[in-house]
């Protein structure tokens, strides 16, 4: 538990109020923060990259992005890092904190509405809030990539299928010279109705957990 | 005319199973005045029945041996009278709706014991201890098991086992001394019934079934954790329950029981339960290594799912460990290898043949405890009996806000209140503790009672919550989990999440769950997988299978097609064709869908498992429908090649065709979406507007092209269709702006080609090219309206004109921005 000596107690307050986190999450955090940046305050890419367990996620690429992503940081900001601190890199995990039980309607809807736009800006590599064609097929061959037996052609048809669906979903009636641009995030709420995000955008984030402790010891 | 052809059928299906019913039990009179039940009666009939055939000597030209066949005779019949009696409900499907099917047969059952106890006949005592046990039990038990939805089952194992375990020994010891209190009381005259026998009673009466609740929960779609725990709940507490019937039946014999015997008990009970996992385990791994091997005797695949498990549970059984945990241990370790390793249509007939057996097996038990509770003699006692269901309520409702109490702190999504309710409302019980009640030793003195007040505490659940569960659901709106994946987007999103999920674990370090699960992964797939599929590296292709067989197929087809050739489409049935095909249309666009889901899913690179569609006991699995993707590719393989046949006059382009169905085999299934993109630009800019291409065309899109050209044809026909099913959907201003974009539609040269691959659509089963069209089709429908007694062709060009502008620009031009 070297960790907690690094960082004085009352930067803790303060991202508890940004995050939500508990004390105990970010110290837990923390800790893991350090272990990635080889106790460093920033952490860069490159050493998202090196984490091993992450080689064989098809999506690696877009997830370490977003971290590195200022629309992700609760700012009205946009761009992205080179490198991120330990405050940056815990406001990219808020957004998966399940939803408080005692939570109105009201913040479950601004919860789903933060992990919805956290996968929106997954895909939307070039920041103009929309999700163009082209953007999004990058995202579906990435995510096929990992199966050798479909090629790209399906995956580029898989994606084009798709975005006929939301382009007919949102816009019903279109003009001979209209066409669709890409997927706006109001368009994207709406093809994502349905499907509940609370569970599958949800990380218990431990208290205490056995992964952190053993860095703990490692660290001391 | 359908409709009351129907309920004809109904009727007469319901005279049938009672004049079989009738038969069976006549059947009985004649032929065994002295016997009681069907089981001791063969002997004593046997002997007269020889007898009586020993005074003629000379050759008999008619006998009739019936003792001989009594016994699976009648059985035979009871069967086949539940399962009419199942047809029945299924005739009007809302009955199953509002009252679940359970009540059903439990009333059949009833009605059926009512008329054998007017004609004083017996029930037959097929139900005995040995048969339920080493016949009905391992059925029901190895359906739940072998169907038990993986993947959320492993995410909630600890809240399962929690409430499965802890859940059931609360309910038995809280029922069990509460009873016993009341039997302290003089008033009720039940003062000889001891602890040891309340806690028997209580362990009878605790184990849930919830089929009736998991089919509302289904139907209303439930969140999933609400589901896979009264799923789990359900499974596991059979094996608790029954481990601690056999551990309070043998107590109950005890005249008095000592403190060592309770820490033996316990003691007893973990090894019952341990070691009865252990042997699942084993006779999984087994029977998974055994179906490496079977690949030369399809006809006997299935047989060896049936037989280790069973093996399994008979080996538990001889240990007097706890058999049912060995039995679903061994079902849930074997799946995922055998059916990777056996053939599609083993892998079909397993999941038909457990479905059918433990179906038929429930619903036996359902039926004789309808009749068995009019045709048994009851001890009626108010006290007791109201106490009992009184207590099975309330412990029930306190077991789950406490033992939830505990468990949520270590869930992600912690059960609310209302999630409570459904579980603790949830808690009907059913055939494994009649099955249990009914079974009870003779040496239990008050069996009558415990019989009359299991059966009542049954009926009173299962007809009392079990019908008012599904209002009271829908009416708290319990948070539910939209499992039906209607469209491509929320199936990519969802692998999305679930991907970003995994690499966001992996990236903050906690390792709970996904990284014992990713240990297990990597282990399955480097030493177990190797060892126990036959062919180790078809990991996420199943879609390489398809290809493989796909091919076979085109070769086939392109033999037949050959000589179809000339056999062209007449244009003449066009319209009735039409007419048919708006029909298919409604029927087709799910399974279109899920062709893509399917894709998605199985390609997508997996750290979870998939969610398994959830199913209920009685419906037969989704998942068939993967297999028989391949004989719809057969369709859309035939369907590709036909079109070309006719439309070859137009464009010589048939040679494409035939590169198509082997290399493209994936891309074919895609067509309909494809077309959507490339079709209209391309295929159509070169036939149709060939002023057009050398604006839109690209070269690089031209190779995609030429597969795409047959698909596009048939996607078009498509449309046709689609005008009857989704016009609602049309609103007046889409029509405006359609005809607008029909006078853009220029050449009328594809026409011919269209009508005939629009007959061809609908000819062979129209299925694939859907998944976009419904979307589309919203837009489409409008135009077309307004023609709509034109023929379809007419309708055509301006639907590619409407899809047109839709996607032209993001794809020739994608960064115009």
């Amino acid at each position: 538990m070297g960790a907690s000596q690094t960082r004085p107690e009352h930067n803790y307050d303060d991202l508890t109020d940004k995050s939500g986190f508990s004390q105990e999450q970010i110290k837990n955090l923390y800790q893991r923060f350090q272990q990635l940046s080889g106790n460093h305050e920033k952490i860069s890419r490159d050493d998202l990259e090196r984490i091993p367990a992450l080689n064989n996620n098809p999506i690696r690429k877009q997830i370490i992005t977003a971290f590195f992503d200022k629309r992700n940081q609760h700012q009205n900001d946009v761009g992205s890092l080179d490198e991120i601190g330990f405050e940056q890199f815990l406001m990219v995990m808020s957004h998966f904190r399940p939803v408080n039980s005692t939570a109105t309607e009201e913040e479950k809807v601004t919860v789903r509405k933060q992990k919805l736009r956290f996968l929106f800006n997954m895909h939307d590599t070039d920041n103009d809030g929309i999700i163009t064609l082209d953007e999004y097929r990058t995202v579906v061959e990435e995510l096929l990539s990992q199966s050798g037996a479909i090629e790209t052609e399906v995956a580029r048809s898989i994606a084009d299928a798709a975005m006929l669906e939301v382009a007919s979903t949102n816009v019903p009636h279109m003009a001979p010279d209209d066409f669709y641009e890409g997927i706006t995030f109001e368009h994207f709420e709406q093809i994502l109705k349905g499907i509940e995000m609370e569970s599958r955008m949800s990380i218990r984030f431990l208290d205490m957990n056995t992964a952190t402790m053993r860095c703990g010891k490692l660290s001391s | 005319m359908n409709l009351v052809f129907i309920r004809q059928a109904g009727t007469l299906l319901f005279i049938c199973m009672i004049l079989i019913l009738l038969h069976g039990s006549r059947g009985e009179i004649p032929s065994k005045p002295i016997a009681a039940t069907i089981l001791p009666s063969v002997k004593p009939n046997d002997g007269v029945q020889t007898y009586a055939e020993d005074q003629k000597n000379n050759l008999p030209v008619f006998t009739m041996n019936y003792p001989r066949i009594q016994i699976p005779f009648e059985i035979t019949l009871w069967v086949l009278l539940a399962s009419f009696a199942k047809i029945g409900f299924h005739v009007y499907h809302k009955i199953t709706i509002w009252v679940p099917e359970s009540c059903l047969l439990i009333s059949i059952g009833l009605i059926v014991g009512a008329i054998m106890h007017s004609v004083h006949e017996e029930p037959p005592a097929v139900l005995t201890s040995n048969v339920f046990f080493l016949y009905m039990l391992p059925l029901i038990v190895l359906e739940s098991g072998y169907f038990m939805p993986t993947r959320p089952f492993f995410e909630n194992i600890g809240t399962v086992f929690w409430f499965a375990v802890v859940g059931t020994l609360w309910n038995s010891i809280g029922i069990g001394i509460s009873l016993f209190a009341i039997c302290q009381i003089p008033a009720f005259g039940v003062q000889d019934i001891n602890l040891q026998e309340n806690l028997l009673f209580s362990a009878i009466i605790s184990a849930v079934d919830p089929v009736a609740v998991l089919n509302v929960f289904e139907d209303v779609s439930v969140n999933e954790q609400l589901y896979i725990v009264v799923f789990g709940e359900c499974l596991f507490n059979d094996a608790v329950t029954v481990v601690l019937y056999n551990m309070f039946s043998f107590v109950a014999e005890m005249p008095v029981v000592e403190p060592v015997d309770v820490f033996i008990g316990v003691a007893r009970f973990f090894i019952v339960g341990l070691g009865g996992m252990a042997f699942g385990i084993l006779f999984g791994f087994v029977a998974a290594f055994t179906t490496r091997f079977t690949s030369k005797v399809r006809e006997i695949e299935p047989l060896f799912v049936f037989m280790y498990s069973y093996l399994a549970y008979l080996v538990a059984e001889l240990f007097a460990i706890s058999s049912i945990m060995a039995i679903i241990t061994c079902a849930l370790t074997m799946k995922y290898y055998v059916e990777e390793n056996v053939s599609q249509r083993s892998c079909t007939t397993i999941r038909h043949v457990i479905k059918m057996l433990a179906s038929i097996s429930e619903t036996l038990i359902f039926f004789f405890l309808g009749v068995v509770t009019i045709t048994t003699d009851h001890e009626w006692n108010w006290g007791y009996i109201l106490f009992t269901l009184l207590f099975a309520f309330v412990w029930r409702g306190l077991g789950i806000l406490v033992l939830t109490q505990i468990i949520n702190p270590f869930r992600t999504i912690p059960f609310n209140m209302k999630d409570q309710f459904g579980l603790a409302y949830g808690g009907l019980r059913g055939a494994v503790s009649f099955a249990l009640a009914f079974t009870l030793p003779d040496t239990i003195g008050r069996k009558q009672l415990f019989v009359t007040a299991t059966i009542a505490v049954i009926l009173f659940t299962v007809f009392l919550q079990g019908i008012s569960i599904r209002p009271l659901i829908e009416f708290i709106n319990v948070r539910r989990t939209n499992r039906n994946l209607e469209t491509i987007n929320v199936e990519i999103h969802c692998r999305l999440m679930e991907h970003t999920m995994a690499g966001i674990e992996d990236l903050c370090g906690q390792w709970s769950r996904f990284y014992w699960k990713d240990k297990f992964m990597k282990f399955n797939n480097r030493i177990l997988r190797k060892i126990l599929i036959r062919d180790s590296r078809a990991e996420s292709s199943i879609v390489a299978l398809y290809k493989k067989l796909e091919l076979q197929n085109a070769m086939e087809i392109l033999d037949t097609a050959s000589g179809d050739i000339s056999a062209a489409p007449s244009i003449v049935s066009l319209s009735e064709e039409k007419k048919s095909s708006s029909k298919l249309q409604k029927k087709f666009l799910a399974a279109d869908l899920r062709n893509i889901h399917d894709i998605l899913s199985k390609n997508m690179y997996k750290i979870r498992e998939r969610t398994v569609a959830y199913r209920g006991k009685h419906a037969l699995p989704n998942d068939s429908q993967t297999r028989e993707i391949l004989i719809r590719r057969h369709a859309t393989i035939r369907r590709s090649l036909r079109p070309r046949s006719c439309q070859s006059s137009n464009v010589p382009r048939t040679h494409k065709y035939f590169s198509l169905p082997d290399g493209k085999s994936l891309e074919s299934r895609f067509d309909a979406a494809r077309w959507h993109y490339t079709d209209d630009h391309e295929t159509l800019s070169e036939v149709a507007y060939p002023s057009q291409r050398s604006r839109f065309g690209k070269p690089a899109r031209s190779s995609s092209s030429k597969a795409m050209i047959p698909l596009h044809r048939l996607g078009t026909l498509e449309e046709v269709p689609s005008t009857d099913v989704l016009n609602e959907e049309s609103s007046s201003t889409g029509e405006g702006v359609f005809r607008t974009n029909s006078s853009y539609s220029d050449s009328r040269v594809p026409r011919p080609r269209r009508l005939n691959s629009s007959f061809d659509d609908n000819n062979s089963s129209v299925d694939d090219l859907r998944n976009v069209h419904e979307e589309d089709g919203a837009e489409q429908v409008g135009q077309r309206q307004p023609s709509s007694p034109a023929p379809g062709w007419v309708a055509e060009p301006r639907e590619t004109t409407a899809r047109n502008p839709l996607l032209r620009r993001p794809q020739w031009n994608p960064k115009k921005k």
